[in-house]
């Protein structure tokens, strides 16, 4: 026991802990071997004439050839969105728009299975969370959304609505449909048209929306999906004819956004990174906290701009807490995302990996020390290991810099004003979450914590009629609820 | 006391229409020196520079404190400092105070007619002038402890947790104030970005800087902790980049049409994903120059989760 390296006292990993592999069937998605753009209501071939490979990062197998957009191709996406707009789209009842908006919502619920499968074989999450979160969560948001449609008078005291034309919307790999879903809904229900660019690693769902869209009979133009990389958003975002961009990413890349909209009128929300603080406390229930933290960071392969990366832990309970951590990591199953006890599945991408890889180094680099649970990890795919780093100081970049992968910072802290400075302490400001079982210290920290979203005994929830979105440098603008409509309307 | 009447009566008197108040012919008036307000403080510019405001014919009404970079940091620095204090006041406390100061502005309306005057501003509006910057900052007072109510909603989510979402402060915010209106530009900038907790640093017009500085007295015989509203007078050419670039402001807020600035204003708030409001075509004098959206541009919404305890599937009732 002493020689082993995990400071498990009672529990035993040993191979009866095993468990049999239970794959996901692929039998409910066809994926096809080549993807168009979905323009003015028709799959196009793309101007550019080029296509680029997308693949299983479980694998690395290629699994389908996808359109790469040029100008041209923005452009005709961009027409097609400003008719569509002009002549049929915010001319026609709120009721009548609603409807088109169930009708997707229903049939996402349909192909429910389909979408979770080619959604964790594009992106590598576990498909018990695209099964059990991203896939219905997309479809819920667009039935929030819908219903919105005919009652906007009601959303804004005093004030009337008008939508803004043309939305632009770029999305992250992270949430590919549910992201597809926070943009899209509630520019149609506000009576906005679209063009939206998904992720150059995960696009097949987005794709499998555009199919759903063109069944549900949307007017042609009011959705237009199309895909390719940094160029292609950039041409969305330096595009004069449209007047609204809804980005989701890096902090980074949307600074550069705004700083490329600055010459024009067009309206912006940019929905950026994080690093959020987790905070515990001495008399919080350690084991949901646990649970809690373990969710925080490890959810998604920690790639959640809203994942709790930097963990406080009050000092008498430091020790405790860390056992706790150490013995639940050891338990997580790494390896493949279609395999239904999959826990982490496999990292998006080979640069993303290596930017996680080029923080390890990073963390060792700055005196930290890191730990990581002891899984055997597929031979081939990009996986990495549940990561955690203690002995660590504010200052330290892994303490500050999103790393967007499986890799959490531990930090102590005595008193309440100290741990909400700390927490305070980042460019950042999407969310946080605080453990304790004290209702009045958690009013306490929930109002002082400078966050969009707090959790408070839970980590991590999502909800379509609960508004997410940052302070500070984690951007601008709310999605979801009654305060995501602002978003994309004028008010007058 | 007796003394000094009898000193009086020696010298030439001259009577006012009603004969009540008796003031030397040729006493020497008392000049002020516009300074800034900073901190609950009236600074001169740390650079020493001024410039002087003058009226239409050309004639030097004051020398007026031509603020520089630093005093945009130092306000910065009190601004910040007064933030954690300002926000966690009670929202009935911020409404009385906004009250205070419109007693205290009330009481002073012939001064800041007076001032309106010298600056050109033709009697009847300036009497309008400051009518309404008084009602102004009734009107925000009382929204103080109620735009939370308007804009908050409780979220029905769709599992077992208790989920609302209500505004915050957005922090402190920089603000170049309307140019053409001496005070009800001003007043109708800081009385949103104050009502909701926020606290700002405020560039005054630089052809009308008098009425400001006046308005800093007021703001500081008010209630209002230091450093909640700090007034600089400057160029809004030199200043403007600061107020658009630093680092520690949450948003910005631009009130002339200046395509040239206003550019500049987006461009560097990419820096720190600075939120921008232009409000370059706001009449100020009709009832769309309030509104508790005004309020709510400086305002977050943050959203907070609970669980709700559910033992053993045990459902509600007695």
């Amino acid at each position: 026991m002493a020689t082993k390296k995990s400071n498990t006292i009672k529990l035993k990993f040993d191979s009866a802990r095993e468990l049999a592999p239970a794959p996901e069937s692929k039998s409910a998605a066809t994926i096809k071997p080549q993807y168009e753009l979905f323009i003015n209501g028709k799959f196009e071939k793309p101007a550019s004439k080029k296509y680029y490979h997308t693949i299983n990062p479980a694998t690395e197998e290629r699994i389908s050839s996808i359109a790469e957009s040029n100008q041209a191709d923005v452009d005709r996406a961009v027409k097609a969105a400003r008719q569509a707009y002009e002549k049929t789209w915010k001319k026609m009842p709120g009721k009548e728009r609603a409807k088109y908006i169930f009708r997707i919502a229903r049939m996402v619920q349909e192909r429910a299975r389909e979408f979770s499968i080619v959604e964790t074989l594009n992106g590598g999450k576990p498909i018990r969370e695209s099964r059990d979160f991203d896939v219905p969560t997309a479809a819920n948001h667009f039935f929030y959304y819908a219903g919105w449609a005919d009652k906007l008078e009601y959303a804004f005291p005093n004030r009337q609505a008008s939508p803004l034309g043309v939305a632009g919307q770029i999305i992250p790999w992270n949430f590919p449909l549910l992201m597809a879903a926070w943009k899209i809904a509630p520019a149609l229900a506000t009576g906005n048209t679209v063009v939206l660019k998904p992720a150059e690693t995960t696009p097949l769902t987005a794709l499998k929306l555009a199919e759903i869209i063109q069944e549900a009979d949307l007017p042609p133009g009011v959705v237009n999906i199309i895909t390719g990389a940094g160029a292609t958003g950039a041409a969305i975002v330096n595009h004069p004819d449209v007047n609204k961009i809804a980005f989701t990413g890096s902090t980074d890349v949307g600074k550069i956004i705004q700083r490329a909209i600055a010459g024009t009128s067009k309206k912006a929300t940019l929905e950026l990174g994080g690093k959020a603080a987790n905070i515990i406390f001495d008399d919080a229930p350690l084991d949901q906290a646990v649970e809690g933290v373990i969710n925080g960071i490890f959810f998604n392969q920690g790639h959640v701009c809203c994942a709790g990366s930097r963990l406080y832990v009050q000092e008498s309970v430091f020790d405790q807490v860390l056992r706790k951590l150490k013995d639940r990591m050891e338990t997580l199953i790494v390896g493949d995302p279609m395999d239904k006890n999959t826990d982490i599945g496999a990292i998006n991408s080979k640069a993303q990996l290596d930017t996680i890889n080029k923080y390890l180094k990073i963390g060792l680099q700055e005196g930290a020390d890191m730990y990581q649970s002891s899984c055997k990890l597929p031979g081939k795919g990009f996986f990495c290991r549940p990561t955690l780093f203690t002995n660590v100081a504010q200052s330290n970049r892994i303490t500050q810099e999103e790393i967007f992968g499986p890799v959490l910072t531990i930090q102590t802290f005595r008193t309440d004003d100290e741990v909400i400075a700390k927490a305070n302490n980042t460019p950042y400001g999407l969310s946080s979450g605080v453990w304790t079982d004290k209702g009045s210290k958690i009013f306490n920290l929930t109002t002082k914590l400078r966050s969009g979203v707090v959790w408070a005994n839970t980590f991590n929830k999502f909800d379509p009629v609960s508004p997410f979105g940052g302070y500070k440098e984690s951007g601008y603008g709310r999605e979801g609820g009654l305060h995501g409509l602002y978003a994309y309307v004028n008010v007058k | 006391m007796a003394k000094v009447l009898t000193n009086t009566k020696k010298i030439q008197v001259h009577l006012n229409g009603n004969g009540k108040e008796q003031v030397p012919a040729k006493r020497l008036n008392v000049l002020k020196t516009y300074k800034m307000y900073v901190g609950g403080q009236f600074p001169r510019s740390e650079s020493g520079r001024y410039y002087p405001a003058l009226n239409k014919s050309g004639v030097t009404l004051a020398n007026i404190c031509l603020g520089s970079r630093k005093d945009f940091r130092d306000a910065m620095v009190s601004a910040r400092s007064a933030f954690s204090g300002w926000s966690a006041r009670t929202a009935f406390n911020r409404s009385q105070i906004l009250y205070r100061i419109a007693e205290m502005l009330e009481g002073r309306r012939a001064q800041f007619i007076d001032e309106l005057l010298q600056q050109d501003v033709p009697v009847k509006q300036a009497e309008t002038e400051v009518s309404l910057s008084i009602d102004r900052l009734v009107y925000y007072s009382g929204w103080c402890d109620k735009y939370q109510q308007i804009f908050s909603s409780v979220n029905p989510v769709a599992c077992s947790h208790f989920n609302f979402s209500v505004p915050e402060p957005m922090g402190v915010i920089s603000v170049v104030a309307p140019q053409n209106s001496g005070l009800l530009g001003l007043v109708s900038v800081i009385a949103p970005v104050i009502a909701g907790g926020n606290t700002c640093v405020v560039l005054a017009s630089s052809e009308k800087p008098m009425c400001a500085v006046t308005f800093g007295e007021v703001l500081n015989s008010s209630d209002l902790p230091g450093g909640v509203v700090n007034i600089l007078t400057g160029k809004v050419k030199e200043l403007a980049p600061y107020f658009a670039d630093h680092m520690d402001v949450n948003a910005a807020l631009y009130c002339e049409k200046e395509e040239a600035t206003i550019r500049m204003f987006k461009e560097k708030s990419a820096l720190n994903v600075k939120r921008i409001h232009l409000y370059n075509d706001i009449n100020w004098f009709s009832e769309e120059g309030q509104s508790p959206y005004f309020i709510f541009d400086f305002q977050e919404i943050k959203t907070t989760w609970h669980p709700i305890e559910n033992i053993a599937g045990a459902k509600s009732g007695y």
